[in-house]
């Protein structure tokens, strides 16, 4: 019997109709554990780098993580995996909610896509019975009320589904993949599905995930729970409100939005609004968000309610999540929520990443009153700030006239346009459209983990590390006091020196080796979580989370059956992590594309910068260009990995490592 | 018949509260799973969330007794604005649907209140207060209290007739 993962995959062929459930090696599961782990090593084996992202060798996969349908609090993601459009790289948005646990019930740990469909599909998983279902009467609809549609049409109120809109169809590349309360959104897997002229996939199990040690599995389960009740009752003091509890971040329930809208740019990524939050602001905002609330909602098994349902006046019924309802508003420079709420309804039921999409609309507005731009790309577009941005988005998702550039993103957006727009494409790291929070002076951390994740993606890997120094040094004491979390006790120390202001304080201070092994341990416990499939709200995006390296190891082990300690479980998810790094230097990934925007910061440290990029390297195992070393690769048993990439020549003799070394000299 | 004392245990329901995490489905069936913990599987739990999320719907219903036929009710209600179908509500394990049978023998499913537990599991588990344990004293008729078994075997008497059935466990007793 298979402990925790089914032992099964589901291979669909687009283009042949053939459907098989095949066994897994188990020994995958002690060589990668699952989720992203077992992910990558897929693409790795069968997607060769010369596959273009609409190549129909391109693989889609969605793949639940370990403890998906277990009884662990909150593990509920689901890892979509491809190619993607936008950054040419092996993207893997995630998505909570319900589908991951229904996927485990109907007996499958992924469902690998490959080639295209010559019609429009969706797919209807029910326990053995698979069907490849005509999706016609289905094209144009909405990624939200297409969930409802099919499960009509099932008749089964009971079926997860996960679904695209019209920017999916349209292969909008910032195209998500939308399901019950949460979407896959970033780095365009809905316009994958869609170019495999998936519709939607729809699943429904009822069989069930077997526990090796149940009753220690619970008993440690049972820890964790009084740490989540214990952080529920105790917020964190003398931290900003969204980061002082667990969950990610709880944007439905909190009303004061001082930060997001003071710290974050507004428009195309580029002026902050330092006394935004007026009492006024703040008093019409909070009625807004009361009125539109229906009732707080959480993900499947999570205590927790981070997503709410909205009812806002005349716009149909939908489930928010996270701060989109800030995002649309802040690039539109719209000051009242009410447009948030409106926008975003439309936005979810296209199926659009609500990061990206409204930073490439602001982008165009930018690029119009620039006068790149020009009255005939935007005839017929009403001149107020929140009619233009429903009309760009109208036209984005619908690739009409300008829209069509806009589909591609702001990196290509700017490229296509040409005439000066590359000068305005200046919030993308690795053609991807970064998180608009602009500041002062280079933070070392936050450098290393927005240039160097694989995850390219909004929440970088930041999480257990506090975002900034304590001013006082008793509050900090008071914190590290308490914080059985930390990987190693040196880390207290770090804290305990760290200051706002003076020599210890950035850019300076956490050291660059001290970024190093502070960045590693963020990766290292995303990495433990997208494996899985826990919500980093609750793990490795918060703050003294309930889930850590001291207890992951015990569930991991009772779960499963197989034996492993907090050394094995770093070596697993490392082997992963630098599995997937091999994977993006194949795709031409190297040192030149790890840079933050040039204005993400006002003040900039080019030496520094590149000193902490080297020492990161060195730390990690990698050489000059970012790309693991044999003897890291022979380390984690990855030597086949190794001998590919000498092969394609991405080790120059050994040159890298040298000059790696000497740098560091 | 003699009437004794009894403890009824029972649950309140705020169904307001809840946030459709379906986590008493998990520990329910985590609970009852045999053995004890070995697997979760919330098709098999002796509680159900009914959703339909975009109608703000999430009601949360627990298993009752068997029922051989189908009722012959299925009105639907507005409460608060929200269509429920009357199924939404029924407790029952009903021909007409899978809801409250285990999907691999198709024998009925009962809440049994967690017996051998101090308190109901998914009551804990719930951690929104959805779910909330009331215990009181009540004079009751002394009877046999009918286990979780023979509801089973009586569903398979209605399913199969109690010919079949007799032969058939007569026919299992002799392989022994
Ligand atoms: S913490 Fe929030 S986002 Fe994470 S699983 Fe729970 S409800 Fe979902
Ligand atoms: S555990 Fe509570 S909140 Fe969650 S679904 Fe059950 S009743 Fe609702
Ligand atoms: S009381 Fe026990 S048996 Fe009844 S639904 Fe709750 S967990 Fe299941």
């Amino acid at each position: 019997m298979r402990y925790a993962e089914t032992g099964y995959n589901l291979e669909i062929d687009l283009a042949t109709g053939n459907i098989e459930r095949v066994e897994t090696d188990p020994k995958m599961m002690e060589l990668h554990l699952g989720g992203l782990g077992t992910a990558v090593k897929l693409h790795w084996d069968r997607v060769p780098p010369e596959t273009k992202p609409f190549d129909p060798g391109n693989l889609l996969i969605f793949s639940t993580g370990l403890f998906n349908g277990t009884p662990a609090y909150s593990a509920n993601r689901t890892i979509v995996s491809f190619i993607s459009p936008q950054t040419g790289l092996l993207a893997y948005p995630m998505m909570g909610g319900f589908f991951s646990s229904e996927l485990k019930y109907a007996g499958y740990d992924k469902i690998i896509f490959r080639n295209k469909s010559p019609e429009w599909v969706y797919i209807w998983i029910h326990n053995n019975k698979v069907e490849i279902r005509d999706a016609t009467h289905l094209v144009g609809k909405g990624a939200v009320e297409t969930q409802d549609l099919i499960r009509e049409e099932l008749k089964d109120p009971r079926a997860e589904v996960a679904a695209i809109g019209l920017a999916g169809e349209n292969r909008v590349f910032v195209a998500s993949i939308e399901q019950s309360r949460s979407s896959a959104s970033r780095g365009g897997g809905g316009a994958i599905m869609g170019d495999k002229k998936i519709k939607a996939v729809a699943v429904r199990g009822t069989g069930g995930v077997n526990l090796a040690r149940g009753p220690e599995f619970m008993a440690h389960l049972k820890e964790v729970e009084a740490y989540i009740n214990y952080r529920n009752t105790n917020p964190l003091p003398g931290v900003m409100t969204i980061l002082s509890g667990i969950g990610s971040p709880q944007e439905m329930k909190h009303y004061d939005e001082k930060w997001h809208t003071e710290s974050f740019v507004w428009g195309n990524a580029r002026r902050r609004r330092k006394d935004f939050w007026t009492k006024d602001i703040e008093e019409s905002w909070k009625k807004t968000q009361k009125e539109a609330i229906k009732r707080y909602i959480s993900c499947y098994n999570c205590p927790q309610q981070c997503g709410a349902l909205i009812g806002h006046k005349d716009t149909p019924g939908y489930m928010m999540k996270c701060f989109s309802k800030l995002t649309y508003g802040m690039a539109a420079y719209v000051d009242d929520l009410e447009f948030g709420f409106e926008i975003a309804q439309r936005a979810f039921e296209y199926g659009v990443d609500s990061f990206s999409t409204p930073q490439i609309l602001a982008f165009a507005v930018e690029l119009y009153e620039a006068g790149i731009l020009t009255d005939k790309d935007f005839e017929g577009c009403p001149s107020d700030n929140a009619g233009r941005f429903f009309w760009l988005l109208d036209r984005m998702v619908r690739r009409e006239g300008i829209g069509d550039v806009l589909a591609e993103g702001t990196y290509w957006a700017a490229r296509k346009i040409g005439k000066g727009a590359e000068k305005y494409d200046h919030n993308t790291i690795k053609k991807h459209e970064q998180m608009n929070i602009k500041l002062g002076m280079l933070d070392p951390l936050y450098f290393l983990m927005y240039s160097t994740n694989e995850k390219i993606s909004i929440t970088q890997i930041e999480g257990n590390w506090p975002q900034a120094a304590f001013p006082n040094r008793e509050d900090r004491e008071a914190f590290v006091e308490d914080w059985p979390q930390i990987p190693d006790e040196k880390f207290k120390q770090y804290f305990l020196d760290w200051e706002p202001r003076g020599e210890k304080s950035n850019p300076y201070y956490p050291t660059p080796q001290m970024c190093a092994e502070i960045v590693d341990w963020m990766e290292m416990l995303h990495n433990i979580d997208d494996a899985l499939c826990i919500c980093a709200g609750m793990a490795s995006f918060c703050l003294k989370p309930p889930y850590h390296i001291h207890n992951y190891p015990k569930l991991i082990s009772t779960a499963t059956g197989m034996d492993v300690d907090e050394a094995g479980l770093k070596k697993i998810v490392n082997r992963s992590r630098n599995l997937h790094r091999a994977y993006n230097n194949r795709l031409g990934m190297s040192r030149a594309d790890e840079k933050p925007p040039e204005d993400h910061w006002r003040r900039r440290y080019p030496e520094l910068e590149e000193e902490l990029l080297t020492t990161y390297y060195t730390y990690k195992g990698w050489n000059y260009n970012g790309i693991p070393t044999k003897e890291r690769l022979h380390e984690l048993d990855l030597d086949y990995v190794a001998q590919d990439l000498e092969k394609r020549g991405l080790y120059q003799d050994g040159k890298d490592q040298k000059e790696n070394q000497d740098n560091q000299d | 018949m003699a009437k004794i004392k009894k403890k009824i245990k029972t649950i309140r329901i705020e169904a307001d509260k809840c946030n459709g995490c379906r986590g008493c489905e998990i520990i329910c069936s985590a609970y009852h799973a045999e053995p004890k913990y070995s697997s979760v599987n919330p098709a098999k739990s002796r509680i159900h969330i009914t959703t339909h999320r975009l109608k703000n719907i999430w009601l949360p219903v627990f298993a009752g007794e068997y029922t051989p036929a189908e009722c012959m009710g299925r009105d639907t209600y507005i409460i608060d604005g929200k269509e429920y179908d009357e199924c939404s509500f029924c407790r029952a394990a009903c021909p007409s649907r899978d809801l409250f049978k285990d999907p691999d023998s198709g024998l009925p499913l009962r809440c049994d209140m967690c017996e051998g537990e101090e308190r109901p599991l998914c009551v804990d588990w719930c951690l929104n207060d959805v779910l909330i344990y009331e215990e009181r004293e009540e004079e009751v008729e002394e009877q046999v209290e009918m286990a979780d078994v023979q509801a089973g075997v009586e569903s398979l008497i209605d399913k199969f007739g109690l010919e079949k059935i007799v032969n058939t466990v007569a026919r299992l007793a002799q392989k022994d």
